[in-house]
């Protein structure tokens, strides 16, 4: 066996130096710092490659019996990060609507302006959050309805670990004033060939433990986890293209300008949500919300065709995002043709989620999971219809460049992502760490009922100073003049703004109360708690009714 | 009941089912982006459009790497109150050099895309150093720290040749000349102004943007680029209901 530590030893040593000499030839000094880590890192595993070692599994004690056939270490680094990162992203999110509503609060040195604080946020939340969340239930859900552990332990590692050390890299490149200004793909050339091999890790892995699978049938969460996985990398590897000004500096040129550029940028901005922030999280739906609430998914055809028509339709939608500009009308049009196409199977998802507690709608009463979850499904609904209707040109041409868009994307994200994702963490820390029930569920109501107070004011206030400022800025007195200065609409927006830190603000409470939850059933405390919440079903009294185990 | 069956299939191959996924997937993005890198029309026929000048080259870069775009939209639409209140609305042709676009999707400040020449340049710097001194609604940060950043034009070069890989038309005399040129922009009084509007033509705003004669610093660089927002396409020879430009 003298081969693969050889080749390790090699192979780490070789990357090392590749750093070391990036790091010293580097143009900027983001690339630099970022060559030091990838150096720091290759050092740190040339060197445990000497002696190896198994990542010791997180927490204490051994996981759920249920649990014990699976992979669960890198499920349990996974969801504490998911946790740690969905508070880190709320707290961007306090800070930079603070600045909207405090402009003092950019302190106006270069890494604290609004400018470079708003990736920040967006990233942390979608990628760093969202994306862990994704990888972590998409692990869990993947080898319990195969019937079979992860493909390998040592990949699975690799892309959890590979994922976050992206996130590091793309949050300190915003900061440091590194990105390529594509929303939601602003990291520099380099950070994006990482992700990608990161991301051909993770399509392995999950296609290799499918490969496994000791059921006849792909459960129907798969599908959307896989849809989700193959079409992001669709996505990032053409968006990206550019060409980088040296090979040892983060600058880069994208490989297509103005219209084209546009189109593309938005083919894949609406895509992140359409299948980052949409098909991924549909499939924690249909196997968190059944499993939580004991009831079989409602309607399987309906599965089915949602899931072909929702990933068809999707992908067309992108050119909603540039109504009236100066892309070709015909494009424009099929955007917005196929964007209220889109209203019929994204309704067919949430039709499928919310009918699945048929014969189960008591437990809204006694289970605060399944109320999130519930909750979540109806935000999804509501955003989905939201959506088509903002991609009219006639609404869109009041509603883009305002708040409302921020509201709408906001109703999906806090109500839809942060929810069902709640959901799914709660479903699974007792599991995975071999407890009989979650610390606490009085404090999943908490949760619950913080973080809808903190969506209503926020989507509230956004769609009435959204559609204030756009009656605003188009407001003409009777002799054709506009009514408002541009600042005046500024000054109007104010009181909105404080309306939304105080939402976020409610949130982000949410989230430390949920972190706190967490980190105490990981310790294996149980809080004394009020009768009517021991009738809910955890790890010790769920009969695996469905789907199969 | 057959297509059920046949879905079975599906259901039982991983294989299939995730090139099955990728094809459904694919065809979108294929019928809306791949014609507009071929159709004649997609973008107008102009007269004034020209690669940017070194020094707008850095300024738009410190536009890019602040998130300007993030609150700025570059791209008026065709409405009666965006006319009226920043001008001409856009065509695809003023952004056909611009590596990445910057339309942007909000205007928590207005639209730039006209912004050049519509205030000068001890306005921008002051409004740039502290915008609430000018507009005291404003929510805009401050960016005095771009007085202090010395633009050095070291690999100025390879900027434009990077662009020249992703179909810019810089000419190697622009290429040979960019370092020249760069600082020829910021200092009216040097001899190589004449140079620079040789290659860039009168649409290249030569001046001491910043007020600190014996720098050359990014906050120069940002308000060349503001300057010339929107000023290329001679719209005196553009006519909007010509055949060529119905879209």
């Amino acid at each position: 066996m003298v081969s693969l530590q050889a080749v390790k030893l090699t192979l780490f040593g070789v990357a090392t130096l590749f750093a070391l000499v990036a790091a010293g030839r580097a143009q900027d000094q983001m690339f630099a710092f970022h060559m030091m880590i990838f150096a720091t890192l290759a050092l740190i595993f040339f060197f445990r490659s000497f002696k190896p070692r198994a990542l010791t599994p997180l927490g204490v004690g051994p996981a759920h019996p249920s649990e014990e056939r699976y992979e669960i270490s890198v499920l349990r680094f996974g969801l504490i990060a998911t946790v740690f990162w969905g508070c880190v992203g709320f707290l961007m999110g306090v800070i930079v609507a603070s600045q909207l509503a405090w402009p003092a609060l950019n302190l106006d040195l270069p890494w604290t302006t609004f400018g470079r604080l708003r990736p920040v946020h967006t990233s942390a939340v979608i990628f760093a959050f969202g994306g862990t969340a994704l990888i972590t239930t998409s692990l869990y859900v993947v080898q319990r309805t195969s019937g079979a552990p992860l493909w390998s332990r040592n990949l699975a590692w690799f892309v959890m670990l590979g994922y976050q050390l992206f996130i590091l890299l793309a949050a300190s490149s915003y900061v440091m004033g590194g990105s390529q200004s594509r929303e939601y793909a602003e990291p520099e050339w380099y950070i994006d060939l990482w992700l990608t091999v990161v991301w051909v890790a993770y399509l392995a892995l999950f296609l290799g433990t499918l490969f496994r699978r000791k059921e006849p049938h792909i459960y129907v969460a798969n599908w959307f986890y896989l849809a989700f996985i193959v079409t992001v990398a669709m996505l990032h590897v053409v968006n990206n293209l550019a060409v980088p000004v040296s090979f040892f500096g983060a600058k880069s040129y994208s490989a297509f300008s103005g219209v084209q550029d546009a189109l593309t940028q938005w083919w894949y901005g609406h895509n992140a949500v359409g299948f980052f922030l949409t098909a991924g999280f549909l499939g924690m739906m249909y196997y968190f919300v059944p499993k939580q609430a004991e009831r079989p998914v409602y309607s399987y055809r309906l599965s089915i065709v949602h899931f072909w028509a929702l990933i068809f339709l999707y992908i067309w939608a992108g050119p909603h995002h540039l109504h009236y500009t100066a892309l070709p009308n015909w494009a424009q049009t099929l955007g917005m043709v196929f964007s209220i196409m889109l209203w019929m199977p994204s309704w067919g998802g949430m039709i499928n989620g919310l009918m699945t507690l048929s014969g189960a709608w008591d437990k809204l009463r006694t289970d605060p999971i399944i109320r999130m979850m519930v909750a979540a499904i109806a935000f999804y609904g509501m955003s989905t219809f939201e959506g088509p209707l903002m991609s009219i040109r006639a609404v869109n041409s009041l509603s883009h460049y305002t708040d409302w868009t921020i509201g709408h994307v906001h109703s999906g994200a806090l109500g839809w992502v942060g929810m069902i994702s709640f959901g799914a963490v709660y479903y699974m820390a007792p599991r995975l760490w071999g407890r009989e029930r979650l610390y606490s569920l009085a404090m999943v109501s908490w949760h619950f009922w913080l973080a809808t107070a903190g969506i209503v004011l926020y989507a509230s206030a956004m769609w009435v100073s959204g559609i204030m400022q756009g009656l605003m800025w188009r407001e003409t007195n009777e002799l054709g003049f506009l009514v408002y200065s541009f600042a005046e609409t500024v000054e109007a927006m104010h009181p909105f703004y404080v309306i939304r830190v105080l939402g976020g603000v409610l949130y982000l409470l949410g989230g430390l109360i949920m972190a706190w939850n967490i980190w105490k059933t990981i310790r294996g405390d149980v809080r004394v708690e009020a009768e009517h919440y021991t009738t809910v079903p955890g790890p010790v009294s769920a009969p695996a009714a469905t789907p199969a185990e | 009941m057959s297509i059920w069956t046949h879905h079975k299939k599906i259901e039982k191959n991983a294989t299939l089912l995730l090139v099955l996924s990728f094809i459904v997937v694919a065809i979108g993005g294929l019928v809306e982006i791949a014609p507009l890198f071929y159709l004649q029309n997609t973008i107008e026929k102009v007269q004034g459009m020209r690669p940017y000048t070194p020094l707008e080259l850095v300024g738009r870069n410190v536009y890019i790497r602040e998130g300007c775009y993030l609150c700025h939209s570059q791209m008026v639409r065709p409405m009666r109150d965006e006319v009226e209140r920043y001008g001409h609305f856009s065509l695809a042709a003023e952004s056909m050099y611009d590596h990445p676009f910057q339309w942007g999707s909000k205007r928590t400040g207005p639209d730039l895309a006209r912004v050049g020449g519509k205030y000068s340049n001890d306005w921008h710097r002051q409004h740039l150093i502290a915008p609430r001194s000018l507009v005291p609604e404003s929510i805009m940060p401050g960016y005095a720290f771009l007085m202090e950043r010395d633009v050095d034009g070291r690999d100025i070069v390879d900027h434009l040749r990077a662009n020249v890989t992703v179909g810019v038309p810089y000419t190697e005399e622009m290429i040979r000349n960019a370092q020249r040129d760069l600082f020829a922009q910021a200092r009216p009084d040097s001899g190589d102004v004449d140079g620079l509007i040789e290659r860039y033509g009168d649409t290249a705003v030569v001046a001491d943007f910043d007020g600190q004669p014996n720098r050359v610093t990014e906050m120069d660089a940002l308000i060349a680029y503001l300057q010339m927002l929107g000023t290329l396409v001679d719209f005196s020879t553009y006519d909007a209901t010509a055949r060529e430009n119905l879209r």
